[in-house]
């Protein structure tokens, strides 16, 4: 790999429950300075969807964006991966001024956006059709990764024959099979009723404590972010700002809520507290 | 078997039921209240007039057949190209489609004479004029599916670097077939009627031709044999497209 390898070896004092966070010593993968993003419109008035951020996202790190609905929580997903430009200030991807899409990343939305004509291991492998990778090459991974998430035996099922919660792992899985450094997921269990959401998080928790990767995550779900972080930054909406960034020291495995405890509810309550702060101000 | 028979008069029995009351109202009217034939036949005048003149109803049914499919098979061609052209270049999308949709909304019937003068009396004529009302539905159906798919659908694939062509072959096209099959339905029914305008504006064959020739003479058994053929030919010709629509895109079809 490259540089970031390197900034791994520093050792931070600062240690939690054994595991090394090193987390201003980890090189960022993304960085945003001072950035701010205006949609404007010719028969409109110029609206701030985000004004003066700035953000770290760290190696390895599974960062959760959180906000009300129109914080702009979708406008800085799409700045970090490049399909839009901000306004102003810069961003970075390993040291590097963003001028076009990254490559090497993986997406996943609210909606699952399968084919619906293709098979589920055929979704799967779309990425490395795109890319123009050997499908022969990537069908045993896709089936390991499908596999993985318990939908092993749903390989030649079509997408309409499948629950909401099963269509979103095939869409995680699409995202995985190329094995991007970094994930950026847009609310992606927003869809799903609340027992197959609670699933799923659980899920996810586990599937990255086992790979870890760096994942950038947005949700309205304040259970949901302090569940799955290393870190939450809290966003207020009109324009979106950064209103509050919070490391989440619990410990890992995770996807076994009981024995998160107090301390899990300690931060759930303190991020509603800011959350509903945003409304009487 | 019995479950199969059950189900199948449960499907079709209704439908059959209703044309059979129609049926019987009908020939109430015409036998019962003396209504003249030349004004609305019975239902067993028209049979006869079938089975007299059977010699005279392929030949016409097949020409009718014949400018209603290479009127179609015209608008395909012409159609599915230019859709995928107008989406693929904004710049195509900015200036011929307004232009199309404009065109859109002269009619179409009424050019029919235009075209006789222009092309002539003969097939030719016939085709373009199916062609010229069948193309609309097929194109701005086409046109709809291909350029409406998410935003984020084409967000991620942009992230993968994919070509223009590359989006096109393996989202846009296939997520437009639905659309552009339901165009096509539109198109077939509209083809039939298109070949009928042209046979009445001048022709000395098909099914708008002995619609006309025997209108004139007050045969009016002639005009609803004839009539009954174009609705089943009609009817045909819909069913077909849709029996290709779900053998190729089984996904498109509702269960």
């Amino acid at each position: 790999m490259n540089g970031h390898d390197t900034a791994r070896l520093h050792v931070d004092a600062r240690l939690t429950d054994g595991r090394a966070t090193a987390a201003d010593a980890r090189e960022a993968v993304l960085r945003l300075q001072g950035v701010a993003l205006t949609y404007v419109d010719a028969d409109a008035e110029p609206v701030p969807a985000l004004t003066g951020i700035d953000l770290e996202v760290r190696d390895n790190e599974f960062l959760v964006v959180l906000g009300p609905s129109g914080c702009g929580k979708s406008t800085l997903l799409k700045l970090m991966v490049g399909l839009l430009r901000p306004t102003a200030g810069r961003v970075f991807h390993h040291g590097r001024e963003v001028q076009e899409t990254l490559q090497d990343v993986g997406m996943v939305y609210q909606s699952p956006l399968l084919l619906p004509w293709r098979r589920v291991l055929d979704n799967v492998l779309l990425p490395v059709e795109i890319l123009g990778w050997n499908r022969k090459e990537y069908e045993p991974k896709a089936r390991k990764i499908l596999d993985a998430v318990g939908l092993g035996g749903f390989l030649d099922k079509m997408p309409r024959q499948l629950s909401g919660g099963m269509q979103q792992r095939v869409g995680l899985c699409r995202a995985l099979i190329t094995d991007p450094t970094l994930l950026l997921m847009d609310e992606p269990f927003a869809a799903l009723d609340a027992l197959t959401r609670d699933e799923m998080a659980r899920e996810l928790a586990r599937l990255w404590e086992q790979r870890k990767k760096t994942v950038v995550f947005v949700t309205h779900s304040i259970p949901e972010a302090v569940l799955l972080a290393d870190r939450i930054i809290v966003m207020s909406p009109r324009p979106g700002r950064i209103a509050r960034t919070i490391d989440i020291d619990l410990p890992r495995p995770r996807a076994d809520g009981r024995k998160l405890g107090a301390a899990f509810e300690d931060y759930v309550e303190s991020i509603r507290d800011t959350i509903f702060g945003f409304k009487e101000a | 078997m019995l479950r199969r028979l059950t189900r199948a008069l449960h499907q079709y029995g209704p439908p059959l039921a209703a044309i059979l009351a129609v049926i019987l109202v009908w020939h109430a009217v015409t036998t019962w209240l003396g209504v003249p034939g030349w004004l609305l036949p019975s239902p067993k005048a028209v049979v006869m007039a079938a089975y007299q003149h059977q010699a005279l109803f392929p030949k016409h049914t097949a020409v009718t057949i014949a400018e209603t499919l290479l009127g179609l098979g015209v608008s395909l061609a012409v159609g599915v190209p230019l859709a995928i052209v107008i989406v693929w270049s904004p710049f195509l999308r900015r200036t011929i489609y307004p232009l199309i949709l404009g065109l859109q909304s002269v009619p179409k019937v009424a050019l029919a004479p235009l075209f006789l003068v222009w092309i002539g009396y003969g097939m030719p004529s016939k085709v373009v004029i199916v062609a010229s009302i069948a193309f609309f539905p097929i194109l701005v159906d086409t046109v709809t599916g291909l350029a409406i798919v998410e935003r984020d659908l084409l967000d991620m694939v942009k992230v993968l670097r994919a070509s223009t062509f590359q989006t096109f072959m393996k989202i846009r096209i296939p997520s437009a077939m639905p659309y552009f099959f339901s165009g096509t339905k539109v198109a077939v029914t509209l083809a039939v009627i298109g070949a009928v305008v042209g046979e009445f504006v001048g022709s000395d064959e098909g099914l708008g031709y002995l619609i006309m020739v025997s209108g004139s003479q007050l045969n009016t058994a002639m005009v609803f044999v004839s009539l009954l053929i174009l609705s089943v030919m009609g009817a045909i010709l819909f069913e077909l497209v849709e029996a290709v629509q779900r053998l190729t895109c089984p996904w498109s079809v509702g269960e």
